[in-house]
């Protein structure tokens, strides 16, 4: 008869037993405050269907301090899943070669930020500009 | 064994369409969220750097009755709701929780459904 | 005297233990030895029923990948200098059954190795007299990187989605198969895809991304799995528009 008895380890707590683990999970956690943050947006487009008077509870919410400090979580949140999208993107993606070489995972990260800092300034001068 | 290995059954997987909808979703939360963000949940009802009355009634219902910026809340709100649900979906599984077709009812009927109310609530503002 | 450094490491002997335990052992180890010559050095000299694979011991044949403080490495590449002054702790491969100490099963492994086709599938079929098959560099660099795969598992170790789901044809064998797929030569990319497109696939990766920071050989399985996410997708939703029955 067989010795062999192979001894399978569980599972759980794997993510808390390595930091590279740990990082993963509070970016994949972003994820629960970009949901927030998609409902916030829904109430507020459902109230704006609704009329004027819905609208503006729905704004008069969004002043509450208890709304504004929801708001500066997911903020920093959502900053980190920019951060952390363009961090793994150099691995995601196929490799882009310009002028024979091929471009470096630092470069990669670094336009995917740059182009969110032009696309944020972008937007805000668009409200600002249409909101005036 | 080698045999056996190569005959097993495969059967196709669904997730290119949930991961399209992932993808797309992250990437535009990670170019456009965190200033989405700090304008409707900060700036505009602080009146910091915008007017006080930037999200008013008539500002909103311009913008969203235009084609343009529909297109913009129904690429944003549903997109950040279906990259949200599957990130979840996956999640779940990672902490032990493989609640199967639960979880994707959930995480996915749930951006479906916000999907839904998305369009029916454009519809209502009218062109 | 010698230094000495504590090397705490997973025993299992499935006739006598019930579960895996820690047994701890005093090395002395000079700046040149490995956490593979610490191994030895147990076996030759305090404990010769510790058991362990090795080759070469020098990070080629890939045999000797165990977790070493927690992290997925090969012994003979990692160095007890760097590890003092300890206590160091070995254990068998993660996310692998344990056969015996740190010796793991590797079945599974080599079954997926076969199901990925891992060899060239001719593009076009040539005679011995027509020559050789001519390849530019340009259309080497396009596959070399993941040629450079060793086979030591470490990324599987990595994985935590192979881990929860040992069904995921993982990092390692999905970096061949994007070898043998992104090789000019090679024609077989569509009849690998029903592996890559299947729920054994791609689509199992979350983009954790932790397999190409221990990958010794710096192949990337990672980029790999997602290149593999694209065409699988762009495939998919071709698949819609092609003829029915044609879909693979
Ligand atoms: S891809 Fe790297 S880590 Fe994975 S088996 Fe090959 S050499 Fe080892
Ligand atoms: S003994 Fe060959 S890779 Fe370490």
């Amino acid at each position: 008869m067989s010795k062999r008895r192979p001894y399978v380890r569980p599972m759980a707590g794997w993510w808390r037993k390595n930091p590279f683990f740990v990082e993963y999970m509070i970016h994949e956690g972003s994820a629960l405050f970009v949901a927030a943050y998609g409902v916030v947006l829904l109430v507020g487009l459902v109230c704006l269907a609704q009329g004027e008077a819905a609208w503006n509870g729905w704004l008069a919410a969004m002043k509450h301090p208890l709304a504004l400090l929801f708001h500066l979580a997911v903020l920093a949140m959502i900053s980190y899943h920019s951060w952390s999208w363009f961090k793994i993107m150099p691995k995601t993606m196929p490799p882009l070669v310009i002028g024979g070489k091929r471009v470096a995972p630092a470069m990669i990260t670094g336009a995917g930020l740059a182009a969110t800092v032009v696309a944020s300034l972008i937007l805000l001068g668009l409200v600002w500009g249409m909101t005036r | 064994m080698g045999d056996d290995a190569m005959s097993r059954p495969l059967k196709r997987s669904n997730a290119p369409i949930f991961w399209g909808l992932f993808g797309a979703g992250g990437m535009l939360a990670a170019l456009l969220g965190p200033m989405l963000v700090f304008i409707t949940g900060i700036a505009a009802p602080l009146g910091f750097i915008l007017a006080p009355d930037a999200m008013s009634y008539a500002n909103m219902m311009a913008f969203t009755g235009h084609w343009l910026g529909k297109a913009f809340v129904f690429a944003i709100v549903p997109l950040f709701l279906w990259h949200a649900g599957h990130r979840v979906f996956h999640s779940l599984h990672d902490v032990g929780i493989h609640a199967g077709m639960v979880a994707r009812l959930v995480c996915y009927g749930g951006a479906l459904l916000g999907t839904l109310i998305v369009a029916w609530a454009l519809l209502l503002i009218g062109f | 005297m010698a230094r000495t450094i504590t090397m705490e490491v997973l025993r299992y002997r499935p006739e006598q233990d019930a579960g895996p335990v820690f047994q701890t052992y005093e090395v002395p180890f000079t700046d040149d030895m490995s956490v593979l010559q610490g191994l030895l050095h147990i076996k030759d000299e305090l404990d010769e029923t510790l058991s362990f694979r090795w080759s070469c011991r020098m990070a080629i044949c890939g045999s000797c990948g165990m977790m070493i403080n927690g992290k997925p490495a090969l012994s003979c590449k990692t160095f007890l200098r760097d590890l003092a002054p300890g206590p160091v702790r070995i254990e068998a491969l993660n996310h692998f059954p344990i056969e015996r100490d740190l010796v793991v099963v590797m079945e599974d492994f080599i079954d997926k190795l076969e199901r990925i086709q891992p060899y060239i599938i001719p593009k076009e079929p040539r005679t011995l007299e027509q020559g050789e098959y001519l390849q530019t560099p340009a259309q080497l660099e396009k596959y070399e990187q993941f040629s450079s795969c060793i086979n030591c598992l470490l990324c599987y170790a990595a994985c935590p989605q192979y881990g929860l789901n040992p069904d995921f044809v993982g990092p390692g064998a999905l970096a061949l198969l994007h070898r043998y797929n992104a090789d000019s030569r090679d024609g077989g990319a569509a009849q690998r895809m029903e592996l890559v497109a299947a729920e054994e696939g791609v689509f199992n990766c979350t983009a954790v991304g932790y397999c190409s920071e221990v990958c010794p050989k710096h192949v990337d399985p990672a980029n790999a799995v997602n290149q593999n996410k694209t065409t699988a997708a762009a495939d998919y939703f071709l698949g819609f528009l092609k003829p029915k029955g044609s879909r693979t």
